[in-house]
């Protein structure tokens, strides 16, 4: 098996103006290393990166990765993509024996970004999807809530929950920026910028690093007591088009089932003890909870009305606030995911700590995508 | 037969047939054009703000590292190398000497450019080795500069000045 034996985080904060994004990365890769009591420029054999030029502002931006992993003059690699690619790609490296301890690395820098929609809308095919709208592109989320709402015959307030839910909890972590004890109410006042998706059900961006030490067997149980195993990965991609999707995130229910196969879970429900999806729009917690397998595909409304995925219920979603408690962090939103999912498995999650011994790390490849990853990990 | 014994009649390259901006004016081209609006503001966070104060106050600062002893230019907080804060600043010299340097004769849209333009790696006096800064060379006939051309930083007027790598205008001949 393959083990995460150190882990380190920086933010997470709507906006950083008095670090750059190298020293955003410097400061969460020191914690890293102190955790896993390695030293980068000795003991790390290989380091992933996960990146989007787009997101940088600078192309070929995995040139700007090494200095601050302290991987100047070592194997460095860069996965085009979410944090939990990155985690398949780095336990790939190790189960090929290519690698014993492998460094993974994202972050996101998105208060540099000024216009997110023009680089979201730059990620749509040029000729017959950029042409149509000039909206900001959310309206795709939109365009997809629409549809998995009239499906699964879902009311406005069944979406509206998840917001509730979601930044009530971020309020016991304090690295969510936009906790907020909000009320159904509230979130039923929230304007409906892209119609029927409301403002509050929209993740805001938000700057921070996750960076995790991955160890092989016999190296994670040398550096530490307490190893998190990766019992499973997958990943999953649909289409690449909106004219062409399924519309109930076919991806995360594909990606759940490769990396239930790989940990041997037949029963999600039983077997999971909690879970961190992808809710960067609130009508997407409650697709990923579906794909997930956590609940029959008419039943999650209810169940999550009934307080079944709250913190104190049958599978807790999102203890850490989620990405509506968190924010978007572009390609480091699996990285808050796992860091999550670790921490509560660690016994480490401070005043949201729940009881907790197999945890599932789930992440959407954001607008336009119909991509994704899963993440089963284990004590 | 091998090709180096024929006679061969046809220039070294061929031209092909280039597409003419009439063909894709009247779409003989199909296609689609659009010019996205993307923009940024890269936060310089720690190291790099105080060096691009320090330019606007006319000064060139670099940090040190007691672990390997470098000097270094443009600042960090850390060394990559021995991966470790750094130790201290310090004020470098607008002086260096030319590592490497190229004339350029033509734009990025491959127009010719009315004067050419002469891009050098500079080394810092005071810094480490590899310590350079790239910045344009001026006040010299582009044919006149050499590997090992010792210059000096021409600085903009201080009211000019907005804390910015073009707060030097370029570099010139060091006299002497």
């Amino acid at each position: 098996m393959v083990a995460i034996v150190g882990v380190g985080f920086c933010g997470f904060n709507s906006t950083t103006p008095d670090l750059s994004w190298k020293e955003i990365v410097y400061e969460a890769a020191i914690k890293a290393y102190s955790d896993a009591g390695i030293n980068p420029r000795r003991d790390v054999d290989s380091f992933v990166t996960c990146e989007e030029d787009f997101w940088e502002g600078v192309a070929i931006s995995d040139e700007f990765v090494p200095d601050q992993l302290g991987a100047v003059v070592k194997p460095t690699c860069t996965v085009c993509s979410d944090f939990l690619y990155g985690l398949a790609t780095a336990y790939m490296q190790i189960k090929s024996g290519l690698a014993e301890i492998v460094v993974l690395e994202a972050h996101s820098k998105a208060s540099d970004l000024k216009t997110l929609g023009n680089a979201i809308r730059h990620a749509m095919d040029p000729i017959w999807l950029r042409p149509i709208s000039r909206a900001h592109p959310y309206y795709l989320a939109a365009l997809e809530m629409q549809i998995y709402m009239c499906e699964r015959g879902l009311c406005e307030e069944d979406v509206a929950r998840v917001v509730v839910k979601n930044k009530n909890n971020a309020l016991l972590n304090p690295s969510a920026p936009y906790a907020a004890n909000v009320k159904l109410e509230d979130v039923m006042r929230s304007p409906k910028v892209f119609d029927p998706l409301k403002k509050m059900e929209i993740a805001q961006t938000s700057d921070g690093a996750v960076i995790l030490v991955v160890a092989s067997d016999e190296v994670a149980r040398k550096l530490t007591d307490t190893p998190i195993w990766i019992k499973g990965i997958g990943w999953w991609t649909e289409t690449n088009s909106y004219d062409t999707a399924s519309f109930s995130a076919l991806y995360a229910y594909k990606a759940a089932k490769m990396a239930y196969k790989m940990a041997g879970i037949a029963n999600p429900v039983k077997e999971v003890d909690f879970a961190e999806v992808d809710d960067r729009f609130a009508f997407k917690e409650l697709q990923h909870i579906e794909a997930l397998q956590f609940a029959n595909k008419f039943e999650v409304a209810r169940l999550l009305r009934d307080g079944y995925f709250d913190r104190d219920g049958v599978i807790p979603v999102n203890v850490s606030g989620g990405s509506l408690g968190v924010g978007n962090l572009l390609e480091c939103t699996g990285g808050q995911k796992t860091l999550e999912v670790i921490l509560q498995l660690r016994g480490e999650a401070g005043k949201r700590q729940i009881d907790a011994e197999v945890g599932v790390a789930q992440v959407w490849r954001y607008l336009p995508t119909f991509s994704g990853a899963v993440a089963v990990l284990g004590v | 037969m091998a090709v180096g014994k024929r006679k061969i009649e046809c220039p070294l390259y061929a031209e092909g047939t280039a597409v003419s901006e009439e063909d894709i004016k009247t779409r003989k081209v199909t296609h689609y054009e659009d010019h996205p609006d993307i923009r940024y503001s890269w936060t310089a966070g720690q190291a790099i703000s105080r060096f691009l104060n320090g330019l606007k106050e006319g000064k060139i600062l670099g940090v040190k590292c007691d672990g390997c002893k470098r000097i270094m230019v443009p600042p960090r907080m850390f060394c990559e190398l021995c991966y470790k804060p750094i130790d201290g600043w310090v004020e470098l010299k607008d002086t260096g000497t030319i590592l490497t340097y190229s004339i350029s004769y033509i734009d990025p849209d491959a127009r010719p450019l009315p004067k050419p333009i002469v891009v050098a790696l500079i080394q810092i006096d005071g810094a480490s080795q590899n310590m350079a800064i790239m910045h344009l060379i001026g006040e010299i006939e582009p044919e006149k500069v050499y590997v090992g051309m010792r210059v000096k930083a021409v600085w903009k007027p201080e009211n000019e000045r907005e804390g910015s790598v073009t707060d030097i205008k370029y570099w010139k001949p060091l006299e002497g």
